[in-house]
């Protein structure tokens, strides 16, 4: 912790010395990694499937821009009858406190905003929740404070494990901390996953930003959600839901690969698993 | 009281005269230092949240849970990660109930709703002493609960401030903590719901002759819609509570799936209760703002009849919209599609009252008096947050950002900024009314622009983080937060030195004693409060004020 510490320290030396726009320009220049938030990012991060570009341009093309509109519009009308009407410009006020018109028409935008945005919200909200055919299903428990993936029998695994977050005296070269796992979970490439989420004890949320997918983990229920990665590489989550003093330090990674090299996971992890209930948990616990 | 009248109008002191006091005024005032005092323990806390998340790494609350709680070395870490949940679930009830709603609602509308509607106290002196003091006691509650047991082996409730089981019930906080936090809000709800039958029964029956409702000023509007949301909604909490609380001592198993039971039940009720809330954290701040912005426009208020079916509109949406704060537990399609429908429509009421604050500043003369200031910047902060609102109504732009740093900015633009600059504004719009002395101009000026400052730089980066998808809650966090979090806290600490300004100010004013005068504000201020001398009398309108002609306020 004490290097790790001396580093954020120097780092934030570096931040406060700088001007603003100087900041932008160094949180440009890092590399983005997809699957892992951009250091000094400002906007969404990267998605890798097609719910997670829906809901990015419908942000990003439609939601960001209206809502900029409208507060550099009120912003601006404020500037302006500070600058028109105060005492020394206007000394006399007038009398005006009803305009019906006006009124209406700023009761009628408004829904006709509303309207636009609502069109795009809906069919998105639907392709989300909707669940696609899918061939492959996988349970994900959430536990205080790590998460549990099962792999259904039928589809080639038949077997369980627990995702706990590396300590970061054991993280390799480039694995982000507080994001990296011990046990990654694979799912192939390009093909429709259905996860299946639930709770051990207390409510967590299964979150991977890259994905445009959240799901809360809650006890006595089995809530369902999908997804269908386009592109191969490691994805990072953080639980989102509070559940305890380890909150923060039950990330969840996943981790696409290709058909052939799931197939060939499920065979090892089938072995790696199998045998015991979970005997990851014991070699990962501190 | 009836049969002893000479003892009725006397004018206690000291003990006698805060204690046991019935006065609608001094009861005001005991609210307001209670939001102080209040305000200031949940501004400590934030402005400890923010040292620890100002770099990555867990590097303040160790600490700061060895030196709060005496927790042992060897447990410092982990004593350091509850701790910090305590803080934030503490942060948020401290700023809702002991904060935010004593100042407005205690504060403000006891001392002026009375006097704004000509009526000489509230219909029920003594119901308003114990809802004072109900509420003074669930504060020492609530303070006790950060020092006995909660998570095994650790001190006091972390769990967020909407307290969802099983966290909070024996799975997650087995000890006495949450009992005590639960003990608290009992009775913070049942002091909200006394004072808000008091203020409806006022004002429905103690206007002053010839002042209709449609002539009432729009303070008081809001605070009937306020009191209308507390009284329905809070029995809805405090069902929820004390399920929870039977669930906890008594075996039950409302919200535990292992007896047949729904911790989403929960979620459901609080939210009932919750959503209406935070309308009534800043309904009063739309209706004290509304008299500012007319009284230094020198103008009356625009659309006055929209602006207070506007508040009745926001009230009613705001009963039906609980769910868009459970979009991801699992809600059916057409549960969402319904929630989504009915909170973008809020937009539609929220938007006349920024318009017509606009249109009521238009064709003004105005003068750029300290309480205007305030009343410009929250309107500026409310229309930020407001329209970081549409974006969560979405479900679908939710999914992205439920949970996140969005959200944590989205409701402190309404509320960190818009309700605290709707109290800080009322403040200095009434303070020589309450006291008697004129605050200085330049430190009240001083003191909006630090805070100004301070809570933008706090609150607008973390729109990024949440956006880059940073979870609230998090005591730590991946090093690719880090610019921002850093920006962040220095924000929060420039916000922290405002209120250094803000106590120099009011010990400024005391301390010179300029006269205010009973109006200082000069023509604009139409309201019954400026025609009474500053302070007003113990015992005001003992001849009931006529209202009279078609005018508003």
């Amino acid at each position: 912790m004490s290097t790790g510490q001396r580093n954020y320290l120097s780092l934030g030396a570096r931040v406060g010395a700088a001007a603003l726009p100087l900041i932008f320009f160094a949180g440009l220049a890092y590399a983005q990694v997809e699957g892992q938030p951009t250091p000094g990012g400002i906007g969404l991060p990267a998605t890798v499937t097609e719910v997670g570009r829906e809901t990015q341009t419908f942000y990003n093309a439609l939601l960001l821009p209206i809502i900029t509109f409208i507060a550099l519009s009120v912003l601006g009308l404020l500037l302006y009858v500070c600058w028109r009407y105060n005492e020394q410009a206007n000394p006399v006020p007038s009398k005006l406190t009803h305009h019906t018109g006006l009124e209406i028409v700023w009761t009628l935008i408004p829904i006709l905003i509303l309207v636009v945005i609502s069109i795009p919200s809906f069919r998105i909200l639907t392709h989300q929740v909707e669940i696609p055919e899918s061939k492959i299903t996988i349970k994900v428990t959430g536990n205080q404070w790590y998460w549990s993936y099962k792999y259904p029998e039928d589809q080639g695994g038949g077997f369980g494990f627990d995702q706990l977050m590396k300590p970061e005296a054991e993280l390799k070269e480039g694995e982000p901390r507080l994001l990296a796992v011990d046990n990654e979970a694979l799912v192939p490439v390009n093909e429709v996953v259905k996860l299946q989420i639930t709770a051990a004890d207390v409510i967590h949320s299964f979150v991977i930003p890259a994905f445009g997918v959240r799901m809360d983990a809650v006890p006595g229920r089995l809530n369902e959600t999908w997804f269908k990665a386009e592109k191969e590489g490691v994805y990072y989550g953080q639980c989102s839901k509070i559940c305890g003093k380890d909150h923060a330090f039950m990330p969840m990674a996943i981790r696409v690969v290709s058909r052939e090299k799931y197939d060939e996971w499920l065979a090892e992890a089938k072995k790696k698993f199998a045998a015991a209930g979970s005997p990851a948990r014991l070699a990962a616990s501190e | 009281m009836a049969s002893s009248t000479a003892g009725a109008h006397d004018h206690p002191t000291g003990v006698r005269r805060f204690l046991f006091s019935t006065n609608h005024k001094d009861i005001g005032t005991l609210y307001l230092v209670l939001a102080v005092i209040g305000g200031m323990v949940g501004l400590l806390m934030s402005i400890g949240i923010r040292a620890e998340l100002m770099y990555p790494g867990i590097n303040v609350f160790p600490g700061l849970a060895s030196l709060i709680n005496g927790a042992d070395p060897s447990m410092g870490v982990d004593a350091g990660k509850n701790l910090y949940n305590v803080f934030i679930t503490a942060h948020g009830v401290l700023m809702i109930f002991y904060m935010v709603m004593p100042a407005l609602m205690g504060g403000y509308a006891n001392w002026f709703v009375p006097i704004m509607i000509g009526a000489p106290d509230m219909a029920f002196p003594r119901l308003n002493n114990i809802s004072f003091w109900f509420l003074a006691v669930s504060l020492v509650l609530l303070v006790m609960s950060m020092f006995v047991e909660g998570a095994p082996g650790m001190m006091g409730f972390g769990g967020g401030w909407v307290f969802y089981p099983p966290l909070s019930s024996n799975i997650g906080h087995p000890g006495p903590a949450m009992d005590f936090v639960i003990l608290a809000l009992h009775l913070a709800g049942a002091s909200s719901i006394l004072g808000s039958i008091n203020i409806i029964t006022t004002i429905f029956n103690m206007r002053a002759p010839g002042m209709t409702l449609h002539k009432m000023p729009l303070f008081a509007w809001s605070m009937l819609v306020t009191a209308f949301l507390l009284v329905l909604t809070l029995p809805v909490l405090a069902g929820a509570i004390t399920m929870l609380l039977t669930d906890r001592n008594f075996g039950t198993m409302f919200y535990d799936p292992a007896g047949g039971g729904d911790p989403l039940l929960f979620q459901h009720l609080f939210w009932f209760f919750g959503h209406p809330e935070v309308y009534v954290l800043i309904l009063p701040a739309f209706g004290l703002i509304s008299h500012i912005v007319s009284t230094f426009s020198r103008k009356p208020v625009f659309g006055y009849l929209g602006m207070a079916y506007a508040m009745v509109a926001i009230g009613f949406l705001g009963c039906i919209v609980w769910a868009h704060h459970m979009y991801t537990v699992g809600l059916s399609l057409n549960a969402q599609r319904y929630f989504v429908f009915a909170t973008m429509v809020i937009a539609v009421p929220t938007g006349i009252k920024i318009f017509s604050w606009i249109a009521t500043m238009w064709g003004g003369s105005i003068s750029f008096r300290a309480p205007m200031i305030w009343a410009i910047g929250f309107i500026f902060v409310f229309t930020m947050g407001g329209v970081t609102g549409v974006v969560l109504a979405n479900a679908a732009a939710d999914r992205q950002l439920h949970e996140t740093y969005f959200v944590v900015a989205h409701f402190h633009y309404t509320m960190s900024l818009g309700a605290v600059f709707g109290v800080f504004a009322g403040f200095y719009y009434w303070f020589p009314k309450m006291t008697g002395y004129l605050y200085n101009e330049t430190l009240s000026k001083l003191h909006f622009i630090v805070l100004f400052i301070g809570v933008n730089l706090t609150f607008f980066p973390q729109h990024f983080l949440g956006l880059s998808g940073m979870p609230r809650r998090y005591i730590d966090y991946p090093d690719a937060f880090a610019i921002w979090n850093y920006i962040s806290s220095i924000g929060a600490f420039i916000g922290g030195v405002s209120m250094i300004v803000f106590f120099y100010c009011v010990i400024e004013a005391f301390m010179k004693k300029r006269e205010a005068g009973a109006n200082p504000w000069g023509a604009g201020a139409t309201t019954l409060e400026w025609t009474l001398p500053s302070p007003p009398p113990f015992h005001q309108f003992e001849v009931l004020p006529r209202i009279s002609g078609s005018g508003h306020q």
